[in-house]
Parts: C-alpha cells; structure tokens; sequence
C-alpha cells in the first residue's frame, strides 16, 4: 500500500502542483496570441518578476514585523499582483505597442519579446544577485503528513502549506477568468478580439482597451504562477525562464487562443512530465518474489534530468495528430 | 442635411487609387443601392465611408461633420455601422455575445434594442445561445446586420448582404432593409443582385472604374437602356 501513497505524492500531488503553474502561465500566453496574435517568449520572465516582487514585499512585511497566520508571500500575494500587472502594462508600452504602431509583424514582436526577456534576467541579476533564495529562510515550511490507517500502509500522504495554496488559488483564478470572459462586458469583448480583430474594430470594440486589460491578466496570473512556483522550490533568476518551454507546450496543445484549452494542456503537460519520471517499477514491489529476474528496477519513462523533453514529446504528437490543439485555436 | 456625403474621394489599398473621386449623398429617408462590374471599387467606397482604407483626397463628412479617414471608434458613436461581406460574425460566440458586441459603445441599457432585433429576426432568437459558427449564411448574415443595428445606428452599411444567399434568403434580407430604413436609418448598400436591388432603391450608384458613370433613382437606373446594356445584363 505504501506504494500507491509514493504514487499519489509523486504523480497526483507533484502533477497538479506543475499542472497548475503551467495553466496560469500558459493561459496568459494564450491569451496575449489571441489578442496581439504573437507568441510572447518573455512569458516566463515576467513570472521570475512577479515572483521576486513578491518576495521583496514579503521581505518588507517582515521587516515591519508583521506577522500572520499564514505565510507572508499570500499576504501580500494581491498587492504583487497589481503591481505586477502594472508592470507588464508598462514593458507593453514600451517595447511592444511602438513596434506594433509601426506595423511590426508577429515574427518582430516574438524576437522583441526575447530581448524582454534577456532585459529581465539581466536586471534582476543585477539588483538581486544570481544566488537562490528562499521564501522560508527564517520559519520552516509547514508540511502536512495524511496518515492512511488502512490497507497497512505506513508511509504517509505528504504536502506542503504553500502546495495547498497553489491549489486553491489556480482554482480562485480560473473561475475569476471564466466569470469575466463569459459575463462581464470586457470580458466578452477580449473574446470578440481574439475571434476577429477586424470585426471587434468595426463594431466599435474599443481595441486598445482591450490590448491593455490584456496586458494586466496576464501580468496578474504570471505573477501567480511565479510566485507559486518559487514557495514550492525557490526563487532565482531564470526560475520561469526554464520552464518556459513546457508552458507553450501547454498552451499549443490547448489549442493557441483557447484559454480553457490552455488550463487543459497546463495539466496535460504536468501530468505526463510527473508520469514519466515516475519509476513505475515501484508499482511492482509487492509481487517483486514472483516476478522474473530480467523486469528491471527502474520502470521510469525518462531519468528526471530529462523531464523537459516530455513536453516536445506531446507536443509533436498534437501537432501531428491535431494541429489546432485539443480545444480548436488558431493554427500558426 | 445630408447624412453622409462623399465629395470627389479618391481611395485605395496603397497603390494606384481605386476610386477616382466619387461623389454620393445619402438622405436619412435613403437606400442608396451601390452597382456596377467586378473592380469597379463598390466595396471600396463603403470602406472609405468606414475609414478601413486610406483616402488620399476628397472629402467624406457626417451630418455635415468631416469624417475623412476617421476610425471606426470614433464613426461607431457618431451613428455609423457597417457590416462587412465576410467573416463578419464572432464564430466563437453565442448569437446573444455578438448582438451585445454591437451594443459595445453604448452604457445604457439595450435590452429593448435586443427584443426588436429578435423580432425582425425570428430564427435568431430560438437559436440565441448557440454559437453563430454554428449557424447558416442566412442566418449568420441577420446576425450580421442584427450587430451593426445594436448601436442604433443613423446609417448602416452593407457590402453585399445577399452574396451567397438563397433566392429566399436574399429576398428576406431585402425586406428587412426596406424595413430598417422605414424605421428612420438611412441605408447605403453594395448589392451584385442589382436588378432586385434597384427595385426598391431611393438612389442609385453605377460606379465603374473607380467613378460614377450613372445616378439616379432606383427606378430611373433600371429604365435607362444604357445602364441596362452595359450593368444589368440587358
């Protein structure tokens, strides 16, 4: 039995925990293609910022000797995110909408985009230094241990507090941006945009709003996605960058544009990395005394270190099978 | 005053003007039907009004208001609306998401304005949750016009309404236009169907060559032998 509990920690929880970062960064991607229609390569860094933004008013918090029941970071989770968001207005200002002024095509906008990025990486190595941080240098991260009573297992169902919270948030936030995609007036109208863009600027669609709106989900649910991922490891410079990779593998899969394609592909992606690194043959140590000697011991898919590749794996098998992605985008 | 008036525009994609200076008024009590050959600019004069191309000379005003090469987000307010040939329905979203797209610029409430489109359009309201992809030219074309009405416009804009259509369709897509334009929106269509077209016309374009070769009532185009050699097929 202690073998399905090292299942459920390594594939189920580990799954869902990166499923979960994938979705909230690849939905911003998607997002951004469906409106501005380029693949937005600086996603990532924008999520390490997000992130160190965090932690530095975190770090303010503490100094202010402020404490709370829960850890600092999600207090001032809300306060990170606006500025976040206000941030990614602000790298849109300044290096995408002059180049679309001028009628850039997608191809420019992507190569801005890595010169983002590299402007990212640089500057927070610069101001934070290259080393790993930790949101828990002073307190010791709380881990809950689920006794399972039966089936003599003995191991127990293991999860950390900031885990939960990620859970709980990717949750928050998918509903939040379903509510305002299908309810609200400028919801609808992010969608009018990414359907025809032309038809949204002869109804009289105010574009540029919408562009901007754009802009600060994104830069909202990237700060989300980073600093989550930085309480579940921890925070260095190309924390996001990279995993940058797998989150476009995630949002094409989705079906590029589609958002709730993109929270689908995030999970898709998570889950196939986590199983594949699995070592299956765990699975088999009950009934290792009956089995022939020549089944080996490791049953995994890929070695860890490898765990990259499974994203490319699925992607060319959706790009064979169904180019537009799962959900229907836009083929580009 | 007239609702719109061109005054000798010259417009065009970039290269070589497509019109050569057009002129047309057009009454709010007007269905100004625009006919003549394949390149002859139809579209292009409708996309002019519209500020989707680039006009290089003339003038296009507005209840007396220069709107030369204006954008949509500034006509849309001012009471224009246009309704594109093609690809001019949000697939991706439900009947009810595209008329209420029509109704971005307004804040007030048009709920009402959404009863009446259902009542010029029957089919559209048993069909209003599902996805405008979903549904045939005919109706994806009430949809259409249905959107570009939401911002209860004083001038509508079709190009080509009938392109692709059922003669039962097109026949219903006209008697709406008659209706709308009795309703005190002024009209300005491109039509290929011209002879239909013409029959209920208020004024008439024939355009050829990027100008105007004939002007008129509907009527006068339709008994002018020229016109009816050379545009309407005899």
């Amino acid at each position: 039995m202690n073998e399905l509990i090292f299942l459920i920690n390594k594939v189920l929880i580990s799954g869902t925990v990166l499923g979960s970062i994938y979705a909230l960064g690849a939905v911003g991607i998607t997002l951004i293609f469906g409106i501005l229609r380029f693949a937005h390569f600086a996603h990532g860094d924008m999520m390490t910022m997000g992130a160190f933004i965090t932690f530095v008013l975190a770090s303010i918090a503490a100094g202010l000797g402020i404490v709370a029941p829960v850890p600092l970071a999600i207090v001032v989770l809300p306060l990170a995110m606006a500025l976040a968001a206000m941030m990614a207005l602000g790298i849109d200002r300044g290096f995408y909408a002059p180049l679309r002024a001028r009628g850039a095509k997608p191809v420019t906008l992507l190569i801005a985009s890595i010169g983002v990025t590299l402007m990212i990486q640089g500057l927070i190595r610069l101001f934070a230094g290259v080393q790993n941080r930790s949101f828990y240098e002073g307190t010791a991260k709380q881990v809950f241990r689920i006794d399972v009573p039966f089936f003599g297992a003995t191991r127990p169902i293991v999860f950390t507090e900031p885990q939960v919270w990620m859970m709980g948030l990717a949750i928050v936030a998918v509903l939040a941006l379903h509510m305002f995609l299908t309810r609200s007036r400028l919801g609808k109208a992010m969608r009018a945009m990414a359907d025809n863009a032309d038809l949204a600027q002869v109804s009289g669609i105010n574009t540029q709003l919408v562009v901007r709106v754009t802009w600060l989900i994104a830069g909202t649910l990237a700060c989300l996605a980073g600093t989550m991922l930085a309480l579940d490891v921890s925070l260095k410079p190309d924390l996001a960058f990279n995993i940058i990779l797998p989150i476009f593998a995630a949002a094409i899969v989705g079906g590029l544009g589609q958002s709730y394609g993109a929270i689908a592909g995030g999970f898709v992606v998570g889950f196939a990395e986590t199983m594949s690194v699995f070592n299956w043959a765990i699975l088999l140590r009950p009934f290792r005394g009956s089995l022939p000697e020549w089944v080996p011991n490791d049953l995994s898919i890929v070695p860890t270190e490898y765990k990259l590749t499974v994203a490319f794996v699925i992607l060319v098998i959706v790009l064979l099978v169904r180019p537009t992605g799962i959900f229907k985008g836009a083929s580009s | 005053m007239a609702l719109v008036k061109l005054d000798d525009v010259e417009a065009g994609y970039g290269g070589a003007p497509i019109l050569k200076g057009i002129d047309m008024e057009i009454e709010a009590s007007d269905i100004g039907v625009i006919v003549g050959p394949n390149g002859a600019g139809k579209s292009t004069a409708l996309k002019s009004i519209f500020g989707l191309l680039k006009v290089t000379g003339g003038q296009v005003s507005f209840l007396g208001e220069d709107v030369t090469n204006a954008l949509p987000d500034r006509l849309v307010p001012l009471g224009l609306s246009f309704v594109p040939q093609e690809h001019n329905v949000f697939t991706s979203m439900s009947v009810n998401e595209n008329l209420e797209m029509g109704a971005f610029i307004r804040r007030d409430d048009f709920s009402d304005t959404l009863d009446s489109i259902y009542d010029m359009f029957p089919p559209l309201k048993e069909k209003r949750w599902q996805n405008a992809g979903e549904l045939s030219g005919g109706q994806r074309q009430m949809v259409a016009m249905g959107r570009a009405l939401m911002s209860q416009p004083r001038l509508l804009l079709l190009d080509e309404p009938s392109a692709g259509l059922s003669p039962r369709y097109m026949l219903e897509i006209f008697e709406q236009v008659v209706k709308i334009n009795a309703s005190g929106v002024g009209i300005l269509m491109v039509e290929q169907n011209a002879r239909q077209a013409l029959a209920f016309a208020t004024k008439g374009f024939v355009l050829a060559n990027g100008q105007n070769r004939f002007t008129g009532t509907g009527r006068e185009l339709l008994d002018d032998p020229e016109v009816a050699k050379s545009f309407l097929g005899g």
